[in-house]
């Protein structure tokens, strides 16, 4: 497989010759992977796919598409498979129709277009609806039919632009698997852009975190969310604890953290000495209470709020001077003491505890 | 089972659909209410004065009233021969009664109006019909003039008996009804009424074209151009709007004129010579730079309307999915700008086809329309009924124009903002 399938290099992107949306991004996507690029809107993630695409030019560096530099390609010579936030699906012809015109503007004979219209219709399970026009889907087949036209003439690389924003909830977890599985089972690369953490942890092989026009971190969904490399990421990413701190001392893999009234031992991650300002991430779940004595970081503090959620119980407890300390408690009959006002005793251990940068 | 034992009572037992209409009949009052100035408003301005120009445009009692017992008796006649002499006695004493009223002036008008030659004999028979004897009508009348005893004069009085007549309209389209009542043309040097209609649609048809050209092209940049731009070029799109009609004709008649900015540029630059300047106005060419820039923004704004809803990233798609952009544009960007074309071409022919001052100020002899002459005949003719003929003739076109639209396109499949 061809490692550098799509390849950023040094690509800078300007709009208005002030300020930079994207900075000096350096981004290889392997051939047949699923790669998501997360990030709060404004952080270049969308500009990034619009330049991939073609819509946009990069203001510097170049980008690679199976070794071919494509900068002076127009879109529609990318042969890039794209679904638009809003399905942009042509309102004035029928599902048949729309995805007819990719296989109609590449000459493709008509017997030899039907067949991959009906596979392509069954993929995304809508046989039947080929006469229908877009109005008269509701949005999840709406999207179907998008990512169903994106795909009809066999594109090496699909370009997703945030295709699930429009649906409401379930209809959006459903349609995360279906489009995971039609990757796996076709094995198309795809580059995904999303602002929900959640859809990007269930569909990707790797995500690309964005923020400020960089990419703070590309790695797996697991990595990305037990070892975040920057505090940006960690928070970001999933629910997190943080203690702001100094670095008082640092050996052998671990390191001493002064905050307001104790010390934590952490795992430094990116301090490298003593003095140093850090902040220590850590995860709710990663935290207990009742901890046993092997725990290296054993700290009590007052509960403040307890919230129901079914099958687990939130709980915020005020810690070593940090009232938002966020705990989640399964819900068994071993955990029912929890009462708001009580005193209780947190521990977790080191190697969770994440020394990164102060930000 | 009937329908009343399936009907669905309130609690109180009355039947629910009185229910409901009982209480919707409140608001459905204020609602009526609401609308009825402008129903109003309506009815006195539009209804009425485009029923009573139709009625003014067939309306031909005038002689019908004046000639009642003439008519009465040519009933029994044939038309081949010269009527017996009940027609003549009913006549003369129809004649008299008119004499002694002083109205055998308008007759003799209107009769003339179908047949040349009735003035003169008309005056005659009212001197010599006051020594005119008892009985024995038929004799005395022809004695008068030889035109009398001329039975095509007595088949023009009888085709004037209808209360309603068709005859402004046939004019209209340069045509009448001769003696045998056949509809006719008139001769091909008179023929001025189809040359205007002609004329009128050419210009109509070719001014919404250079609007819809020039329009096109201005509404896309509306819809694309970033805000701060867009509002810039939309105040220089409505700015005419802002400006009178007259002040802006004036304007293209001191731009367009011989001695004209525009032919001094022209000769300025060499282009042509200072003997050979172009005439670029009382003429057709005035009437087309004109009219395409007075009807201009009502072809932008529908267009406008409609590109606006349409979202780029469809272009988008059709560039991402292999279309050329020229592909793009036309199979996916230009189907969906038809409702707005559909408006805004609509508009304007039809505000072409009834543009009165522009063509009578700019349009010489060769660029006025056929609302010109309309006004001709409401001002100088004050021939009404066929200034009303011509109108409706003008409507019903329109009301063509809009059912051939229909039929092609679909009215539904229209928008005008």
């Amino acid at each position: 497989m061809n490692k550098e399938f799509v390849k950023f290099d040094k690509v800078d992107k300007s709009y208005d010759g002030k300020t930079l949306v994207v900075k000096d991004l350096q981004l290889d996507i392997e051939e047949g992977e699923f790669v998501t690029m997360l990030g709060p809107s404004g952080s270049g993630k969308t500009t990034c796919l619009m330049m991939l695409a073609g819509f946009e030019t990069p203001t510097h560096g170049e980008i690679y598409l199976n070794g071919k530099a494509i900068s002076s390609i127009p879109p529609h010579k990318r042969g890039i498979g794209m679904v638009f936030q809003n399905y942009a699906l042509f309102p004035h012809m029928t599902v048949y129709e729309n995805l007819a015109f990719p296989l109609r503007v590449r000459k493709i004979p008509k017997d030899e277009a039907d067949k991959k219209i009906d596979k392509a219709l069954s993929m995304v399970s809508l046989q039947g609806f080929a006469d229908r026009m877009p109005g008269q889907l509701s949005g999840g087949q709406q999207q179907r039919v998008a990512v169903a036209r994106s795909l009809v003439f066999d594109p090496q690389l699909v370009l997703m632009d945030e295709p699930l924003g429009a649906l409401d909830k379930n209809l959006r977890e459903s349609m995360q698997y279906e489009i995971k599985h039609i990757h796996e089972s076709i094995g198309v690369t795809v580059v995904y852009v999303t602002h929900d953490q959640s859809e990007a942890l269930t569909m990707s092989n790797r995500i690309a975190v964005f923020n400020d026009g960089k990419v703070q971190q590309l790695s797996s969904p697991d990595e990305l969310y037990e070892k975040p490399v920057n505090s940006f990421v960690a928070e970001f990413i999933g629910e997190n604890n943080t203690f702001a701190g100094e670095v008082s001392d640092i050996s052998g893999g671990k390191c001493k953290v002064k905050i307001a009234n104790a010390e934590i031992l952490a795992n430094p991650i990116s301090v490298k000495g003593k003095g140093e300002k850090t902040k220590i991430s850590l995860r709710p779940e990663r935290a207990l209470i009742n901890p046993s004595d092997k725990m290296d970081n054993i700290h009590s503090g007052k509960i403040e709020e307890v919230i129901y959620h079914g099958d687990h119980t939130r709980v915020r407890i005020n810690l070593l001077g940090n009232n938002q300390f966020i705990l989640k408690v399964p819900n068994s009959s071993a955990n029912m003491d929890i009462k708001l006002g009580k005193d209780i005793k947190i521990g977790w251990n080191s190697d969770d505890a994440r020394a990164l940068d102060p930000k | 089972m009937s329908s009343e034992t399936k009907q669905i009572l309130t609690t109180d037992g009355i039947p629910l659909e009185v229910s409901l209409k009982k209480a919707e009949r409140r608001n459905k009052i204020k609602a009526f209410l609401l609308v009825a100035p402008l129903l109003f408003f309506l009815i006195i301005t539009y209804v009425f004065p485009i029923g009573d120009m139709l009625m003014r445009s067939v309306d031909d009692k005038m002689v019908t009233e004046m000639l009642p017992k003439t008519f009465k008796a040519m009933e029994t006649w044939d038309g081949k021969e010269l009527p017996e002499e009940e027609v003549f006695e009913a006549f003369y004493l129809d004649f008299r009664k008119l004499v002694d009223e002083k109205r055998e002036g308008k007759l003799s008008t209107q009769l003339n109006y179908t047949k040349n030659g009735f003035k003169s004999i008309i005056k005659k028979l009212r001197r010599k019909s006051k020594s005119f004897e008892e009985g024995n009508y038929k004799e005395q009348i022809m004695a008068v003039h030889k035109r009398w005893a001329d039975v095509e004069y007595w088949k023009a009085i009888k085709r004037r008996a209808p209360a309603f007549t068709g005859q402004k309209y046939l004019k209209g389209m340069d045509m009448y009804k001769n003696e045998n009542g056949d509809i006719v043309s008139v001769e091909e040097d008179r023929r001025i009424h189809r040359i205007l209609w002609l004329r009128t649609l050419e210009i109509a048809f070719f001014v919404t074209l250079f609007c819809f050209l020039m329009a096109y092209p201005i509404a896309h940049l509306l819809a694309t151009l970033p805000m701060k731009y867009s509002n810039l070029l939309m105040i220089c799109v409505l700015l005419p709007f802002w400006t009178s009609l007259l002040v802006r004709t004036a304007s293209w008649m001191i731009l367009l004129q011989q001695q004209g900015v525009v032919n001094d540029f022209f000769v300025g630059i060499g282009l042509v010579a200072d003997d050979a300047r172009p005439e670029m106005m009382y003429n057709k060419t005035g009437t087309y730079v004109a009219m395409t820039q007075i009807l201009l923004p009502f072809m932008v704004l529908p267009l406008y309307s409609v590109m606006k809803t349409i979202s780029p990233s469809l272009m988008r798609a059709g560039k991402s999915l292999g279309g050329t952009p020229i592909v793009a544009f036309w199979k996916v960007y230009f189907p969906l700008t038809i409702p707005g074309i559909g408006a805004g071409c609509l508009l304007c022919f039809i505000l072409a086809i009834g543009y009165y001052i522009t063509p009578a100020l700019v349009g010489g002899a060769s660029g006025t329309l056929i609302s010109n002459q309309i006004a001709f005949h409401m001002k100088s003719t004050l021939d009404w009924s066929f200034a009303s003929a011509m109108g409706l003739m003008l409507l019903s076109g329109v009301l063509v124009i809009y059912w051939i639209y229909n039929k092609i396109v679909g009215i539904d499949n229209i928008k005008l903002g």
